[in-house]
């Protein structure tokens, strides 16, 4: 039990996926001026990045490792070869299927989210989590611990940057720093006050 | 004929400067940030990302007439998926060191916003020349933003450069900007230059016009 702790607190801050290692940045930055819509989308990568993670673990371990069709009786083949593709579409499928689900159930997230929720599948953070899974080979409960946890990582770190910078719209920034040469500063000592994280 | 050449010339300077795809268009950040902490893992990536620029705008554009409208962002991945693997194998056989230096971030290239969005803004509405020229300027231009802030990071953050020692012995280094936040401050501060640059090319145009419409009175 511990040890699925650690690596929640491990993904969540100190592998920070947004402020450790850039990725999502695009949405990341486009979709954090207002902590309302912040919010929706930070829920939605973590529903996504739940489910994907290890969906693909399964996918990775019974059809695509080294020798991981022993079991159909073909032991000598890798397809490792054909991750990426079926790691995309996986999401890819997993992303509409949210977005159906939204679209029937909570119609005025779905109109706040917009255009970004298609665009989660191209949301380095989803891709990056999956292929993290499966550089270091965790095992199908550590990688639903991985995914609660950078996902939930993920979101906190845009929701607070939306909040930074719903304030931040009433102080005077110099000229050239507007918008988002300011904002690429406040993630920077962000991600300078999260590696404090680092040894918990 | 010499319209079109002006034109094809600017299709791809355009990439360079005026639509420069990390520093006016904030795309392809990821790997902008990730993989620029020394500047020839920074030229590495750009290589590999323009190479496989090169690769999806052109077959994007063959493929124009064929790939159904409904089907067309799921049939682009794939296509950019394809050669992403191709370039991963690559990589691999050429140097295993320079593989492990930029880890998962080159499968990444895969979901780099930068490369779908010059396929369906792009290649997909033009001919297979266009779509080279254009993918080979934004190829360079992403090449060149991520060479200067890789520039940057390296020098202040080891004070080396292609691994070479730039400084005296006694040099503090800013342990920073090799830390994930050097990324963040170097992007900052070369948007800060950026944008100094282009509000003073502003400025000299406006001043211009002022001046050619007094002349004019």
């Amino acid at each position: 039990m511990e040890a699925y702790v650690s690596l929640f607190i491990q993904a969540a801050f100190v592998e920070n996926l947004a402020l450790a290692f850039f990725l999502g940045m695009c949405t990341f930055l486009a979709v954090s001026k207002r902590v309302e819509t912040a919010i929706g989308l930070g829920l939605a990568v973590i529903a996504i990045q739940v489910i994907t993670v290890p969906v693909n673990h399964m996918i990775y371990k019974y059809l695509l490792a080294d020798g991981a069709l022993a079991w159909a009786g073909l032991a000598e083949v890798d397809l490792g070869f054909l991750g990426l593709v079926s790691y995309i579409g996986v999401i890819a499928a997993l992303v509409q299927i949210l977005e159906m689900t939204l679209d029937r159930y909570f119609p005025k997230l779905y109109n706040a989210l917009g255009i970004f929720l298609p665009l989660i599948t191209v949301n380095c953070a989803i891709l990056g989590g999956t292929l993290f899974m499966v550089e270091r080979q965790y095992n199908f409960m550590e990688s639903v611990v991985f995914g609660v946890g950078s996902g939930a990582g993920w979101a906190i770190a845009l929701i607070a940057l939306a909040g930074i910078r719903e304030k931040l719209k009433y102080s005077d920034v110099p000229v050239g720093l507007q918008g988002l040469g300011i904002a690429f500063i406040i993630v920077g000592l962000m991600s300078l006050s999260f590696m404090g994280f680092l040894g918990i | 004929m010499a319209l079109k050449q002006v034109s094809s010339t600017d299709e791809f300077i355009k990439g360079l400067w005026r639509d420069n795809p990390v520093f006016i268009h904030m795309l392809g950040l990821c790997p902008a940030l990730a993989v620029s902490n020394t500047a020839i893992n920074a030229l590495a990536m750009g290589a590999a990302t323009t190479f496989v620029l090169l690769m999806a705008g052109l077959s994007v554009s063959l493929l124009r007439n064929f790939i159904p409208r409904e089907a067309r962002i799921v049939s682009y991945i794939c296509i950019i998926a394809t050669f992403v693997t191709c370039v991963d194998y690559a990589i691999m056989a050429i140097s295993i060191e320079l593989h492990r230096a930029l880890g998962a971030f080159i499968a990444l290239i895969v979901v780099n916003c930068l490369i779908l969005g010059r396929s369906e803004a792009f290649a997909s509405k033009h001919n297979p020349g266009r779509a080279l020229l254009d993918a080979l300027g934004m190829g360079v231009g992403f090449t060149g933003a991520l060479f200067f802030i890789g520039v940057m990071r390296e020098v202040l953050g080891s004070g080396t450069l292609f691994g070479v020692g730039l400084f005296p012995d006694g040099f503090q280094t800013w342990t920073v900007m090799v830390l994930p936040s050097g990324g963040f401050f170097a992007m900052a501060i070369w948007l800060l230059v950026v944008n100094w640059i282009r509000q003073r090319q502003a400025d000299a145009e406006k001043q211009a016009v002022e001046q050619a419409g007094k002349a004019a009175s």
